[in-house]
């Protein structure tokens, strides 16, 4: 009795918790439809006037084509050097390696105000700030890790002795590599490529710092809430939660169905 | 085990591996940092970085009141962020954990992670018509006679925003955490008669430390460096260090001043994190 009791608890308790987590991102979507300019309760009218007006925005779509453009450039950028760094973690040991790791997964920790402010001045200070490539580098500065460490976790799965029979087998170390390590990361490297581009995609504070006025979406999300109380914001932000959803959503199917496949 | 030596390699092939994210790191993450100490120094004169080794930005952001004022609130407020948070999510974790089956938490954990892809400023502005003096909250409050309360522009306000984004974080690594604490040890405990709540907090805290820490810590560096939660949900007064940073550089142009603001806070966020580990993974001693 006492046990069901507790479990009833606990199940309401993460309800809530869950709730608590859900509901701006729900109630984003909701309000993103709704007439009234300051939604409240009772809800107004079932209005598409908020994506009319993004749509017909071309500054969104200029800022929509340039985040598409970042998060890709970022995500096979970002990819690749994770790629190559996993890689290097699982194979080989090196002195100062744990600074070679450090240097490689340290940048999540920085907190992206303080990124912002450090990347604007040294890529002023090169000539490159204000450019759409200067997002990209940034970003792919801030996504890396997530590649290394998604990719790296694949790696970890890997009979190490596969790329030595290769090796044995005849074949040079460019050949095991392609034939051997890239087929077995491929799902990784998939995954790697859909979460960087999505967290580029949402990533605003470094993207504000250095974009100049080649702002992408969640820039021009800031400069809107920063204005006022503006529902185009819920229209957009439903389109971003969209993009990046179908991105994550891919990563992780991907991800799995590679697994399931290879524990049955 | 049979494992062929991989330093066999090529130079060639194992420099293709290991060099990119040297390379890239040094040109895009050491050296902007290591421009933003030196920056510090520098002077502005006419509205133009002048290259210098002066004190002078230093003594003038460590001389000014509301520095330390603004440095307070936010080592508090981030304080009770983390305190808040790890409370909060401690029980649905611990449901997670041990209550639940392994494919009911694989999707919690899943769901946990979408909120980390969608847009924070999307949130948080949902956040703010939510919690509006006329927004759907006191509209509720109001059917059953209470309120309405004023949320925006307050403490709670920032502290709704810092939780947005660092609970389902702290969640997701206090569920792993938990997850992996050795179920024999909770039976034994419970075997020698310790009671539910003892067995919570002698056993499987001590035993989940480790990552408990490591989410707190988190906690502690999302809240400590975000500047929209407390200028969109707090009102930004007293200003945090991070709108501190912002103020400096895009009205000012005083880059200095706002590289003296982001090297204390980095100061402060690496003695915090390291003394955090440190406590992680000490010697468990006994209880």
């Amino acid at each position: 009795m006492r046990d069901s009791g507790l479990r009833w608890i606990l199940w309401s308790y993460l309800a809530l918790v869950f709730i608590f987590v859900f509901s701006p991102i729900l109630a984003s979507v909701i309000f993103s439809f709704n007439s009234q300019r300051f939604p409240t309760i009772p809800l107004g009218e079932f209005s598409l006037e908020w994506y009319e007006a993004i749509f017909s925005d071309p500054e969104v779509w200029e800022a929509a084509g340039r985040s598409l453009l970042v998060s890709c450039c970022t995500a096979l950028l970002a990819t690749f050097i994770g790629f190559c760094t996993a890689y290097t973690d699982f194979r080989y040991n090196f002195r100062f390696k744990g600074a070679y790791l450090a240097l490689a997964l340290l940048p999540p920790t920085i907190p992206l105000i303080i990124m912002a402010l450090a990347m604007l001045a040294w890529l002023s200070r090169i000539g490159a700030s204000g450019q759409v490539w200067s997002i990209i580098l940034a970003h792919t500065v801030l996504t890396a890790p997530f590649a290394m460490a998604i990719i790296r976790l694949r790696l970890s799965q890997m009979d190490e002795s596969l790329e030595a029979a290769a090796w044995n087998l005849g074949a040079d170390e460019w050949a095991a590599m392609r034939h051997v390590i890239v087929p077995f990361a491929k799902p990784a490297i998939i995954s790697a490529l859909c979460l960087t581009a999505a967290v580029s995609f949402d990533e605003f504070a470094v993207a504000w710092f250095v974009s100049g006025l080649n702002k992408t979406i969640p820039v021009v999300i800031l400069e809107i809430v920063q204005g006022n109380i503006d529902p185009r914001v819920n229209a957009i932000g439903s389109f971003v939660f969209l993009t990046s959803m179908t991105l994550v959503v891919a990563a992780q199917l991907f991800y799995m169905s590679k697994q399931n496949k290879d524990a049955s | 085990m049979a494992q062929s030596d991989p330093n066999k390699t090529s130079i060639a092939y194992r420099m293709t591996w290991r060099m990119p994210i040297i390379v890239w790191q040094f040109l895009f993450f050491i050296g902007p940092l290591a421009l933003m100490v030196a920056m510090s120094f520098f002077l502005v004169k006419n509205y133009r970085m002048v290259e210098a080794f002066e004190m002078k930005n230093w003594a003038k952001m460590f001389g000014r009141d509301y520095f330390w004022d603004s440095y307070l609130y936010t080592f508090g407020l981030a304080t009770a962020a983390t305190l808040i948070c790890t409370l909060i999510a401690f029980p649905a974790s611990f449901a997670l954990a041990f209550k639940v089956s392994a494919n009911v938490r694989r999707w919690a954990i899943f769901l946990l992670i979408i909120p980390f892809f969608t847009s924070y400023l999307v949130r948080t502005f949902s956040w703010y018509v939510i919690l509006a003096e006329s927004g759907v909250v006191n509209a509720m409050l109001g059917y059953v006679g209470l309120g309405p309360y004023t949320m925006l522009n307050t403490m709670f306000g920032t502290l709704v925003g810092y939780l947005t984004l660092t609970l389902p974080l702290v969640i997701i690594l206090q569920t792993i955490s938990l997850a992996q604490v050795d179920r024999s040890l909770i039976e034994a405990a419970h075997n020698l008669g310790c009671g539910r709540m003892r067995t919570v907090l002698t056993v499987i805290v001590p035993l989940a430390k480790v990552g408990l820490i490591i989410g707190a810590v988190f906690c502690f560096i999302l809240s400590f460096g975000d500047f929209v939660a407390p200028y969109y949900l707090g009102g930004s007064k007293p200003p945090t260090l991070p709108i501190l940073i912002i103020d400096q550089t895009k009205s000012g142009q005083q880059w200095p001043r706002a590289a003296v603001v982001a090297i204390t806070m980095m100061v402060t966020l690496f003695t915090i994190a390291f003394a955090a580990i440190y406590a992680a993974y000490a010697k468990r001693g006994r209880t």
